[in-house]
């Protein structure tokens, strides 16, 4: 099976290691991979600040990217959802303007074949353990637009449970928004930070070592006020665990910041 | 007690004072997380809540759809059972309405049922002007009246206080407007309850003229329907000789068999309960039992306009059941005053831009007062997808648009005070139109990166304040996937030989 990586704007320049570890993992299960290099952003921002003609070309963008896939598989439930949800209502609005009829043919065809990485281990691949080992504790966060708009219910936490070595803290208040909201966290930053507060208060009151989500976004977010507060839990994107082996555990970490040379996946918690 | 909510500063600065007031979140916190647990546990009794969520909306989309047939199939009925009806397009119209029938009675006193709909055109404020004095017999709008206050919830008006500001409320302010608050009165909800009940008693039977909003109107009997837990409602309802209803055009329902479903969504999605404690009905007038005379008022107040919309109408759903602002975590830290109109929280964020216009500062900036996070859209009854239309709206508030006001389409020009906003999204969209400069523009990022600043300038200011920024990574995905597979796209299989 060959699949398509949408990789997302967010992770390419800011995460790229969960872009890497959704290449391992996913080699290691026998897909092949391919990264359309033509793709960029999905257009959410745009979309959700109230710029919809803004994410027209977008739209379109995607298509070319990944019109000759079967498959697209994303490490984001907030970009899922934007395909999934706002696709066909960018096409529906442009068509009630009579501009861009082939907008909603594209939307449609994007659809069904844009996957959430764990729905698409779940769902399309059929497996929950990916043969992954990490020896820490984790809390997950099922952030809004997966739990929501996407529906992921317990797939993340059915992988999570499979993997070797790791155990599952429980988060209180899971479900309750952590405050990034995109753009909000700009126009509205005093509401922002106040939830980005208490959810950082609920992750340390699990005492895990390490908190992951099936989106960067957020995970940027929950980091960023973590790393403020000085608190040693670090932030994980579930594709760069359940790419974890063995092997990972013994190597060094190898950050994002570090000028390119070592190869391998990274991830585990100092 | 002259309050208003003119003049009200935009969301993120009135919210931004809340988020600093401990006893305010606390308050909040508790009250919202209270209700929410209990709607949750009694949503799960009913089997089939899906499919009775799913009727409410169809009656209501329906019922929305054929307005103006419903609306004079109402009229017809209420005036046959001995009502009169009045038509208002707007507040100021209603205020004179309910004004003039009010004085033709030459009183000076009236009780008010808790109406969402007088709220909004702020009829007591109106009335006080004309010298007609309104008491809110509702023991929340009680509180809120009485401590000369905003209401900040649409079930709760004031779920802002604790205990004990509201027996300082009752202490300080019950003797100038009737019976006073009983010596020594403490905080227990039991004393303040009773004290509320016999500083009331005297308005219900001195008073002759009532004025109520209504929950349903049934279009065939011409029956109006009000839900609530005090029994207060049901006084004012039945003692006064003159009962003035004024209620929103959308509440209108086409027939008693509807009202079913409703009697169902409500209660539970607003106190919890299976079953609303007190349901009054009432049609037109009948010799020998409540009001002589019976005046309905139909307001329109931008419902009209709200319904052109057809993203936005779903608005018009609502059956204000608070659901949405008890699961909203928006709401819980920025109370219900930020929200600068009766309707707080996510409704309010959908449905005061709509029905004032998006035009002022404190409108365009309610639907941004969301993270989009979706929690009001699954609790409410009657499936309004309340981020889809704060979305639309944000649409409308930074690029204009076709809209209705008051029932002439126009456009809407973009708004001004967002052109740097417009340019950041434009450069943006040049970038993601070209891949090569996106990959440029991630290098030289990357290559920079020791000299980035940990806080934003500008407006992500305050983001960074509280926050720290990500660090860049030395390589980008894109160019990590060229450094190790080339410029083909193509990975290889497993077993391949890598
Ligand atoms: S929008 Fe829905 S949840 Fe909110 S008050 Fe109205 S009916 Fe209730």
């Amino acid at each position: 099976m060959r699949v398509a990586l949408f990789v997302t704007c967010i992770n390419d320049a800011l995460r790229p290691r969960t872009g890497r570890a959704v290449v391992t993992l996913l080699e290691r299960l026998g897909v092949a991979v391919d990264f359309p290099a033509e793709q960029t952003c999905c257009g959410q921002p745009q979309f959700n600040t109230g710029y919809r003609h803004a994410t027209e070309p977008l739209v379109r963008r995607f298509d070319r990217a990944f019109r000759d896939y079967e498959y697209v598989v994303t490490p984001s439930g907030s970009c899922t959802a934007m395909v999934r949800d706002n696709y066909p209502r960018i096409g529906a609005k442009a068509a009630a303007e009579g501009r861009g009829p082939e907008l909603t043919g594209i939307a449609a065809a994007a659809v069904p074949k844009t996957y959430e990485l764990t729905e698409f281990l779940v769902d399309v691949l059929k497996v929950t353990d990916v043969g992954a080992y990490y020896p820490h504790t984790v809390t997950y966060h099922p952030t809004c637009h997966g739990l929501r708009m996407l529906g992921l219910g317990d797939r993340p936490r059915r992988l999570l449970e499979q993997v070797e070595g790791l155990e599952l803290r429980e988060l209180p208040g899971a479900e309750e928004c952590c405050g990034f909201g995109g753009t909000f966290a700009v126009k509205n930053p005093a509401v922002s930070a106040a939830m980005g507060a208490d959810k950082v208060r609920n992750v340390t009151a699990t005492g895990a070592e390490a908190v992951c989500t099936v989106d960067n976004s957020c995970l940027l977010h929950i980091g960023g006020s973590l790393s403020r507060q000085g608190s040693p839990v670090r932030p994980v994107h579930i594709a760069e665990i359940l790419a974890s082996t063995e092997a990972d555990a013994q190597a060094p970490v190898e950050a994002d910041t570090k000028a390119p040379a070592a190869s391998g996946t990274e991830g585990s918690p100092r | 007690m002259s309050v208003t909510y003119l003049g009200m500063p935009a969301f993120p600065e009135a919210a931004a004072a809340s988020t600093r007031d401990p006893r305010l979140r606390a308050n909040l916190t508790h009250a919202t997380h209270t209700i929410r647990d209990k709607r949750a546990k009694a949503v799960t009794e009913l089997a089939d809540w899906g499919r009775l969520r799913a009727a409410g909306a169809a009656v209501k989309d329906r019922t929305l759809r054929h307005l103006d047939h419903y609306l004079e199939q109402l009229e017809a009925a209420v005036t046959d059972a001995g009502g009169q009806v009045h038509w208002a397009a707007d507040a100021v119209e209603a205020n004179r309405i309910v004004t003039r029938l009010v004085r033709a009675t030459g009183e000076t006193e009236v009780v008010k049922v808790k109406s969402m709909a007088t709220q909004e055109i702020g009829l007591n404020e109106a009335l006080a002007e004309a010298g007609i004095h309104a008491y809110e017999t509702d023991l929340a709008e009680l509180i809120v009246q009485l401590g000369d206050d905003l209401p900040s919830h649409i079930l709760v008006p004031a779920i802002h206080r604790d205990r004990a500001e509201i027996r300082d409320i009752f202490r300080r302010e019950m003797g100038h407007w009737g019976r006073p608050a009983p010596e020594g009165l403490s905080d227990s909800p039991a004393e303040l309850a009773e004290a509320a009940r016999l500083h009331l008693r005297e308005k219900f039977l001195s008073a002759k003229v009532g004025i109520s909003g209504a929950n349903f109107m049934v279009a065939e009997s011409g029956t109006l329907v009000v839900v609530e837990s005090e029994g207060n409602g049901r006084m004012c309802l039945t003692l006064p000789e003159t009962l003035i209803s004024v209620v929103g055009i959308e509440k209108v329902v086409p027939t008693w068999r509807d009202l079913e479903v409703f009697l169902q969504l409500l209660p539970r999605s607003s106190t919890a309960e299976r079953m609303n404690p007190y349901t009054s009905t009432w049609t037109g007038t009948t010799d020998g039992d409540g009001p002589r005379t019976f005046h309905l008022v139909l307001l329109d107040n931008g419902r009209t306009d709200t319904l052109a919309d057809t993203v936005g109408r779903q608005a018009l759903r609502c059956i204000r059941c608070s659901a949405c602002l008890n699961v909203c975590p928006v709401y819980e830290r920025a109370g219900g005053h930020a929200y600068g109109s009766p309707y707080p929280g996510p409704i309010g964020a959908i449905l005061t831009p709509q029905l004032r216009g998006v035009e002022g500062s404190l409108e365009a900036s309610l639907p941004y007062a969301s993270s989009l996070c979706g929690a009001c859209y699954e609790v409410c009854p009657v499936a309004i997808d309340i981020p889809e239309v704060l979305v639309h709206l944000r649409e409308r508030v930074v690029e204009g648009g076709p809209v209705t006001r008051g029932g002439v389409r126009t456009v809407l020009k973009s708004a001004k005070g967002h052109a740097a906003e417009r340019a950041a999204m434009r450069a943006a969209g040049w970038v993601f139109g070209h891949p090569r400069a996106l990959r440029a523009g991630m290098r030289l990022t990357s290559r920079t990166r020791r000299l980035h600043p940990r806080r934003l300038p500008g407006p992500g200011r305050a983001w960074s304040d509280t926050r720290d920024l990500p660090a860049v990574p030395a390589e980008s995905f894109r160019d990590w996937w060229r450094r190790t597979r080339g410029t083909s796209s193509g990975s290889k299989q497993r077993g391949d030989g890598e």
